[in-house]
């Protein structure tokens, strides 16, 4: 039985137009909307495949406004069997705020017999991108931690990781308990069922406040880059251009 | 005193690393000169002496040893922050590569310091102030890295891999720094081959196709592996095609997926967004062929045909077997 938690984050959906909050201080979602990384899709369906095949249970937590209870939701709905809430403006916390506030969790739910074996996170947000919250939740929990894992199996209390290395394929066996960061690729998210939907909303969530004060994210402010000028040549228009295209070719040695 | 975490591959010092050489020169320069010390962990190539001096690093710390041998983030860091304390650097660095943020990130959880990933440029020294890519690149962020040592990693691509003015004569030091028994639990343990199929044809072909969601739909890749295989190259597509289970997620170019830098790449049906950009903006020349005029991977390429992909590339096709004939 393998009890996993699995933490994301309400994003912006970035596949359109980034616009920025009125202070600059977070990219505004309210038009395009807002979903999880797609690292953290995966790292939900890492969770509740294990949970599946070892009888255990995956728990979904975020940092974040009211209205984060869509992310829980839509992760019940999947296959979660639990939903934690720390209900905060999570743009006033830095990764290392974020990573001591989900440590104070793991060890409340340790004190009260329901531990994690394994927490599962994103590699790295899409908004922020700060490449470190898993890292710094396993130091604040004395806990070892792979990153960047593609796939992963858990047997008599070993996880096996499997990472994409810059070499090749590459795997980690750590004891359980652990922290490992997920990068998007090895698994494919499933779809919600309308079963899974029904079965969501019905789910209590556990409602927590922050543990402590955030220092903060160090940011000054964001900002657009400055559109590139454009130097372009256009070779043509539909198939008439083909001739063209084959000269550039030859120009270039191609062939 | 500034330190460096630089990666190797066969050929030397990668790519990227010698470009957060570059971003370093530039810091050490606003400070007065301040010393580079680049750490490498492992088997150095040959090559990579001569690198280092030409590029301009002064010392080098080449860290060897059993605990070394695999792959250990935390024991990776663990030896840096014994070098950064012998050496009281103040800026520890890496390349934005998925080691470089991970192996920074452990220093910077281990010393309790911020860390930006991703960092573009530095405007100030007091306070140290730094511009980092966010967004997946469409958006930056000004952001302060008021603690030391200033832990950060170096966007790739965002600066150019130019050998220093003056050369160097680095003074090697040759060490093993003792690592604590925890920190090589989560350690690489086993290793299996780099599939042949995997991103390794993509990465290193002098051509590579790229097609994205105007490919439309799984059976509209005939044409532009048809063009990739006439060129000699390979196929690479876009986010879009690899999450609707079009083609197979080792063939995305981008962000999350592999950064290529052939000699011509062409990409049909791929808006160009920045997460695509960053894995394909280091190709040579970019040929976009797009049905819209005012997509970005058109006003950033170098030529383009502005057309069906469904019509252009068998054209395309056509021409190369008629002159070849
Ligand atoms: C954290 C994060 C990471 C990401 N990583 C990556 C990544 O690694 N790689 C990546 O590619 N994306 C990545 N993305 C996704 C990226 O934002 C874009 O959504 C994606 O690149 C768009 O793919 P596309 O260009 O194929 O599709 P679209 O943006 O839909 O563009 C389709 C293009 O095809 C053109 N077109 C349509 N029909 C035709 C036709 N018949 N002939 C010619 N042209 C036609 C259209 O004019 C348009 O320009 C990432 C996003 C996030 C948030």
């Amino acid at each position: 039985m393998v009890n996993v938690l699995v933490c994301v984050k309400r994003v912006p959906d970035s596949s359109s137009q980034v616009v920025l909050t009125p202070d600059n201080q977070a990219v505004d979602g309210r038009h395009a909307g807002f979903t999880v990384s797609s690292h953290e899709e995966c790292a939900i369906e890492l969770a509740v495949r294990l949970a599946e095949a070892t009888g255990g249970l995956a728990t979904v937590l975020t940092l974040g406004p009211a209205e984060a209870t869509e992310q829980l939701r839509s992760a019940l709905a999947v296959g979660c069997g639990a939903a934690v809430h720390i209900e905060a403006d999570g743009v006033a916390f830095g990764p290392a705020d974020v990573a001591r506030e989900i440590a104070a969790v793991v060890r409340s739910h340790e004190a009260e017999g329901r531990g994690h074996d394994l927490v599962l996170l994103g590699n790295d947000a899409s908004d922020t991108g700060d490449f470190q919250v898993g890292i710094r939740l396993a130091y604040a929990l004395g806990l070892p931690v792979v990153n960047g894992v593609s796939t992963l199996e858990v047997a008599d209390g070993v996880v096996s990781a499997h990472v994409d290395g810059p070499d090749g394929p590459e795997t980690y066996s750590v004891p359980t308990p652990m922290v490992a960061t997920v990068l998007e690729g090895g698994v494919e998210p499933r779809y919600p069922t309308l079963k899974g939907r029904i079965g969501a909303k019905k789910v209590e969530l556990e409602t927590r406040s922050a543990a402590t004060q955030p220092a903060g994210a160090h940011r000054v402010r964001l900002r657009l880059p400055p559109p590139a000028p454009t130097t372009v040549e256009i070779l043509g228009e539909g198939p008439e251009a083909a001739p063209s295209v084959v000269d550039l070719f030859e120009k270039l040695g191609i062939r | 005193m500034i330190l460096l975490w630089l990666e190797c591959d066969a050929n030397g010092v990668t790519e990227i690393s010698l470009e957060t050489v570059a971003f370093a020169r530039s810091l050490s320069a606003a400070g007065g000169g301040i010393v580079i010390r680049a750490a490498l962990f492992g088997d150095v190539p040959e090559a990579a002496r001569d690198q280092l001096a030409a590029h301009g690093v002064d010392e080098v710390h080449h860290v060897t040893g059993s605990a070394y041998d695999a792959y250990s983030g935390a024991a990776w860091a663990s030896a840096l922050q014994d070098i950064r304390e012998r050496t009281t650097c103040v800026v520890v660095a890496a390349a934005g590569s998925p080691r470089g943020n991970e192996v920074i990130a452990h220093l910077a959880a281990r010393l309790d310091v911020p860390m930006a990933a991703n960092v573009l440029s530095f405007s100030g020294l007091a306070p140290f102030e730094v511009t980092r890519q966010v967004a997946g690149g469409s958006a930056l962020e000004d952001m302060r890295l008021p603690r030391r040592p200033a832990l950060f990693t170096v966007a790739g691509h965002s600066w150019t891999a130019t050998p220093a003015d003056q050369r160097t004569t680095p003074v090697w030091h040759e060490e093993s720094p003792a690592v604590a028994e925890a920190d090589l639990i989560a350690r690489v343990s086993a290793r299996g081959e780099a599939k042949e199929d995997s991103s390794g044809a993509l990465t290193s072909s002098r051509v590579v196709v790229g097609a994205g969601r105007g490919a439309g739909g799984p059976n509209g890749f005939g044409g532009v592996m048809e063009l990739a295989e006439m060129l000699d190259g390979a196929l690479g597509v876009s986010r879009v095609v690899t999450s609707l289970g079009w083609r197979p997620h080792h063939e995305q170019i981008g962000q999350t997926g592999s950064r290529i830098s052939p000699e011509l790449y062409i990409p049909c049906g791929i808006s160009g967004a920045i997460q695509h950009w960053a894995g394909c903006s280091s190709s040579k020349t970019i040929l976009a062929i797009n049905t819209d005029a005012e997509a970005p991977m058109v006003t950033k390429a170098h030529y383009a045909v502005i057309g069906d992909m469904h019509e252009v590339v068998p054209a395309i096709v056509a021409e190369l077997k008629r002159r070849a004939v």
